[in-house]
């Protein structure tokens, strides 16, 4: 009997769930997500999102009207902060969408030409830049661009292609010799039916679980772009320059720093475990 | 161990190649940017000619390859021109600035591999009783926390809250000074013998190397405890258990040594991590390292003072993963071969 749909999905969320802290970081990716897609419409104060000003309220602790507090000029960090979430999450979802294939193609091809000069070239502008520490790569790259959020992930984007193609490479090098690829190429399958029909579906899974534990590592890094002062810059909220201009008023003002800081730290918790509850139900060993 | 040696020697020259690709890509980068390095270095109110003799003195008007031929030979014999933001010489500001970094990342890399192998070992051994889960749910928490946040935290803890440690203020308290030799402060107190200096510089790097290393190091924790747990599985320890060998010697000489080796790789890969991190952590300690330097050049569009940074952080990295494949090799038989990577 064939497995349905419903089968596989049982089968998914049993393996998933199997350790009870993945079912937290589901939880929290999901309602990162939706808060990232219409939290800017059911916040408190919509309009603090962007550039407001009411010098009368400015600087007030928390509160039951505003919940973490108000800025220097008077903006609700709550809403700030959920303001925030939407390109905090395009962020990884960009980076880690460009990357992964502009590696998987670099590696894949490298592994199938095993041992060649086309392997040796291209493994070897990949170690390149795993040579420069990432963050400087990505402060260099964004420095000479303008300061802006589209800059700050392709500064990332750079850094990260590269362990996707190690990965890929690790993967095809080692099925290049398998039967069914020899099978393929013998009936005259070129290079790209072998790449994406035969070596593709293989790493699939390995692609897909690495690709969602580096959703909070790719998220740490933009926060510190930000907090850098290279990513989204004034009037639009993020999460790094809200840290980095409220240090400047502790300890007393304290909810400025602390707030945003506790956001970063739940979301890249929950993607962290989403990504172990990923990597658990695919059975596949992303380190 | 001849093959040893050849291992050695082969991934020395790749160390090469990478190096002299890792070059070419830093002088493309800066090359590509907007502006005329000329005119960046001089000024905008330079005189135009002042501007086109700095020009052909410096091989601009060249073409590219000629340019780089020109910079690298320079580059080769340690002379990475003149700084344009501080108006020294490249080589003479790294060497001031580099030390600290140095002492900065290797206080936050190396100690710290202790700890992780030990935290790891005991989440092993513990498998599924309190001091794992207690380890895995602080380990949950650290890595998700970004370094810069460590930094912030302890500067509002041990700044404002518990002045216990210096938390603000370069590497040493006044009214010590301590001979340079090494470079590395800690180290140079001790050969000078002033243990009291020693302990001073030590105070003041203890902040800013735990915010540095704690994210890494519960990292490697966990990566030490799932090799642990899977080389558990194995049936060469069902057999030499079922020989009669000792736990703890299990433990020790079978389990722990294999288990170490995938962790020790990926150190290698994480002090590249260190660095970039170091530059938001010295920033925020005013640590005096080449993070102020760095961040200037940076944003200064300072062409000789970038290339020289990036190119020496590079040959650190090379070289620190050369001597993690030397460390590996010694612990693993099967590396001594010829290992692709």
């Amino acid at each position: 009997m064939r497995e349905t749909w419903r089968d596989v999905l049982q089968r998914s969320w049993f393996r998933y769930s199997e350790s009870k802290i993945t079912v937290l970081g589901l939880i929290i990716v999901v309602g990162f997500i939706v808060l990232a897609l219409i939290g800017r419409h059911v916040v408190p104060y919509p309009a603090h999102i962007g550039s407001f000003v009411d010098f009368s309220n400015a600087s007030q602790p928390p509160s039951l009207r505003h919940l973490c507090g108000t800025d220097l000029i008077g903006r609700d960090i709550f809403s700030r902060i959920v303001g925030a979430f939407r390109n905090t999450l395009l962020m990884g979802v960009i980076v880690l969408c460009i990357s992964a294939p502009v590696g998987f193609i670099v590696g894949v091809v490298a592994g199938y030409h095993r041992d060649t000069l086309i392997d040796t070239l291209l493994m070897r502008i990949t170690d390149i830049f795993l040579a420069i520490p990432p963050l400087i790569l990505a402060l260099a790259v964004a420095s000479v661009l303008e300061p802006n959020m589209t800059n700050s992930m392709l500064a990332i984007t750079v850094m990260w292609w590269p362990w996707y193609a190690r990965l890929a490479y690790g993967v095809a090098s080692s099925l290049r010799t398998e039967n069914y690829i020899v099978y393929a190429e013998l009936t005259g399958a070129g290079m790209p039916h072998i790449i994406f029909r035969e070596i593709l579906p293989n790493c699939l899974s390995a692609m897909l679980t690495k690709m969602t534990l580096d959703m909070g590592y790719v998220i740490i890094m933009g926060a510190t772009l930000s907090y850098a002062g290279l990513g989204e810059q004034a009037p639009h909220p993020a999460l790094g320059s809200m840290i980095s201009q409220g240090v400047k008023y502790m300890p007393q003002q304290w909810w400025f720093t602390v707030f945003p800081a506790v956001a970063i730290i739940v979301i890249v918790l929950g993607f962290n475990l989403f990504g172990d509850g990923i990597s658990n139900m695919m059975g596949t060993d992303a380190n | 161990m001849p093959s040893l040696l050849t291992t050695v020697l082969k991934r020395l020259g790749w160390a090469l190649v990478v190096l002299v690709g890792l070059s070419m890509l830093i002088f493309s980068l800066m090359r590509v940017i907007p502006g005329d390095p000329a005119r960046l270095a001089l000024g905008p109110t330079a005189p135009e000619e002042v501007v086109e003799r700095y020009r052909a003195r410096m091989h601009y008007n060249d073409p590219l390859p000629m340019q780089y031929y020109w910079w690298l030979s320079d580059v080769v014999r340690g002379d990475f021109g003149m700084s344009t933001v501080t108006r020294r010489e490249v080589a003479r500001d790294l060497a001031e600035f580099l030390p600290a970094t140095l002492e900065l990342v290797i206080w936050a890399g190396l100690p710290p591999i202790f700890f992780a192998l030990l935290l790891g070992v005991l989440g092993a051994m513990y498998k599924n009783r309190w001091p794992d889960y207690l380890i895995r749910f602080s380990s949950y928490i650290i890595i998700a926390t970004p370094t810069f946040v460590w930094a912030v935290l302890f500067l509002l803890i041990f700044g404002y809250w518990l002045p216990i440690l210096p938390s603000v203020g370069g590497r040493l308290s006044m009214g010590f000074s301590v001979p340079s030799i090494t470079g590395l402060m800690v180290l140079d107190a001790l050969l000078a013998g002033q243990p009291a200096a020693a302990w001073d510089a030590f105070a003041h790097l203890l902040l800013p190397a735990l915010a540095l290393s704690l994210g890494h190091t519960m990292q490697e924790a966990r990566l030490t405890r799932s090799y642990m747990l899977e080389n558990e599985g194995k049936d060469y320890i069902t057999m030499i258990t079922s020989q009669g060998v000792p736990r703890n010697v299990i433990n020790r000489k079978y389990l722990l040594r294999p288990s170490v080796i995938p962790t020790v790789s990926i150190m290698g890969l994480d002090i590249a991590a260190i660095f970039g991190n170091a530059f938001l952590v010295e920033t925020i300690f005013n640590w005096p390292g080449m993070s102020r330097y760095a961040m200037s050049a940076i944003l200064g569009k300072d062409v000789n003072a970038v290339c020289g940074v990036v190119l020496v952080l590079g040959v650190i990295f090379i070289t620190t993963n050369l001597l993690v494949d030397i460390v590996v090799a010694l612990l693993d038989p099967r590396m001594r071969q010829s290992r692709s990577k």
